[in-house]
């Protein structure tokens, strides 16, 4: 393989990112410092949902089970971000906004990012195994995906 | 409130590139697109008792003081962003045929400047619900709306030559326009040599950004009938949509129906109802194209063609003036002629039915406008000679 033409997925400027969060996902971010990749899942009816929210919208619930799950998915849709639109962006091009839909939490998806990977090999479908970055700043652990 | 009311006044600002619009205020910019129309309409703007708007909408207090409206009934705006567009006019409807409003303005403006909309979710504040996205990176809606263009290409097999065939049948239309702001003609090698913004969506995919105004006055069809120009009758207008749509670009876990969509479905279920019409009686429609293949996702949700044939059907030449069955975004779009947050696409429905279009569609009686795709509510209108 000609490793000089490989283009391989960057990361997204990492100052675009500052966390906030609520009594209702705290506990998301809590469990990505422990490397952990936790999804809320209905305490009564079981069902997941993400992000987490105060309700479970199919029974209306606020019993909820932290689940750990097992950190792998695949690529329900992505995007090549290839033209900095804001300043300073250009170091970071190009990078992978995906969706990914997560294994054991009953169909739901994450917003992250594909890294580590030829952006040549990246299809939908593929499989894809969380990774961990800490903000510059340690202000919050992030999860993203690199192919399984 | 079918035919109960009507578009009796249109007014609009020029269509500004980013930023040149100053040293106007965009205050300003609504007050010159406000009083435009009333002149248009044949009112006085003492005439004006009521304001419908969306996407945070403007200052009613402040647009009465400095245009001396003696009394405002009713200032409304619908919640979400430019998915309210078409929708707002149903609002002011919904104002007239309640009898809280007479004579009401609906009125849409962009000012980039201090902030341009394609990279408006950096600008977003920091909160719980933003965290779930805003670590990847989706600056803009023309990222997160690539997501759902991919997603459409793998179930659907829709290509990037569909796209291009959206970009330059609009492209076409705006080059007899003297308000568009782009005008040259577009090729197809000009579209596949263009830079890649956010796969699969390139340069041409992408709307224009501008500055400007755009109002319509909405009547009683009563009062219509004495006024100026042959009035442009509300067939239906409203606003809603799906919870599997939801938030949509900021939460991605619509069921995959609706992902690879507009979320518009519902809301075109209800339309269709309510004006009592059904897709094959549309005449012309005024598409939201922020980006290409939302363009396609509505010809589907509004049911021009099957879910999933969005694609053959904008190739199959349907959306070109010259030729086509359904001509879309008859001045240009948002695409080529200019972006005020879907307001231009009344605007140029009100043309078409008027018969005044610079790409008059012959004999057009109905006519379809559509919101933003984006977070619920989204919206349409459907308007009528």
């Amino acid at each position: 393989m000609d490793m000089t033409s490989a283009r391989i997925a960057r990361r997204p400027p990492p100052g675009l990112f500052k966390l906030a969060t609520n009594a209702w996902t705290a506990p998301f971010w809590a469990a990505a410092r422990r490397r952990e990749l936790v999804a809320a899942c209905c305490a009564d009816c079981e069902r997941f949902r993400m992000p987490p929210t105060p309700f479970c919208p199919h029974c209306q619930s606020q019993s909820v089970d932290w689940r750990v799950l097992v950190g792998t998915g695949s690529v329900y849709s992505y995007t090549v971000v290839e033209r900095a639109i804001l300043p300073g962006m250009e170091p970071h091009l190009p990078y992978v906004p995906a969706v990914i839909e997560l294994d054991g939490a009953g169909g739901v998806r994450m917003i992250s990012n594909l890294v580590e990977v030829d952006i040549e090999r990246i299809r939908v479908g593929m499989p894809v195994r969380v990774v961990w970055d800490e903000q510059p700043d340690a202000s919050a652990v992030i999860a993203r995906f690199a192919p399984a | 409130m079918r035919e109960r009311t009507a578009i009796v006044g249109l007014g609009a600002t020029p269509y500004y590139r980013r930023g040149a619009s100053a040293p106007r205020t965009v205050d300003e910019l609504v007050g010159q697109a406000t009083l435009a129309a009333v002149a248009d309409a044949g009112l006085r703007v003492g005439d004006v008792d009521g304001f419908a708007y969306f996407a945070g909408g403007f200052d009613s207090a402040l647009l009465a003081e400095t245009l001396g409206i003696p009394e405002i009934r009713f200032s409304a705006t619908l919640t979400g962003t430019g998915g309210g567009s078409a929708g707002a006019v149903g609002l002011a409807a919904a104002a007239i045929v309640s009898g809280q409003a007479e004579v009401v303005v609906c009125v849409g403006a962009n000012q980039q400047g201090a902030q341009r909309f394609g990279a408006i979710t950096a600008a977003y504040p920091a909160t719980p619900e933003n965290a779930f996205f805003s670590a990847s990176g989706l600056v803009g809606p023309g990222h997160m709306f690539a997501l759902l263009a991919r997603r459409h290409m793998h179930l659907y097999g829709t290509t990037r030559e569909d796209f291009s065939a959206v970009a330059l049948a609009i492209r076409e239309h705006a080059v007899n326009n003297p308000n568009a702001t782009l005008r040259k003609p577009l090729t197809r090698e000009d579209y596949f040599s263009a830079p890649m913004l956010a796969d699969p969506h390139c340069l041409y995919d992408f709307c224009l950004e501008n500055d400007g105004a755009v109002a319509v006055i909405v009547t009683s069809l009563e009062r219509a009938r004495d006024l100026r120009h042959r009035p442009v009758r509300v067939l239906a207008g409203l606003h809603g949509g799906s919870r599997d749509w939801g938030r949509s670009i900021y939460w991605m876990n619509m069921p995959d129906a609706s992902f690879a969509s507009s979320g518009h479905a519902a809301v075109a279920r209800r339309l269709y109802t309510m004006a009592g019409v059904s897709p094959g009686d549309i005449d012309t429609a005024q598409i939201y194209d922020h980006f290409t293949s939302q363009v396609i996702m509505q010809l589907e949700d509004y049911g021009f063609c099957a879910r999933g044939e969005g694609g053959a059907f904008v190739r199959s030449g349907a959306i070109r003036l010259h030729g086509g069955s359904l001509p879309i975004n008859t001045d240009g779009g948002q695409l080529s002629c200019g972006y005020v947050w879907g307001m231009t696409h009344v605007r140029e429905a009100v043309e078409q039915l008027r018969g005044t279009a610079v790409n008059q569609v012959a004999g057009a009686r109905l006519a379809l406008v559509t919101g933003g795709p984006s977070v619920l509510p989204v919206s349409g209108l459907i308007l009528s000679n």
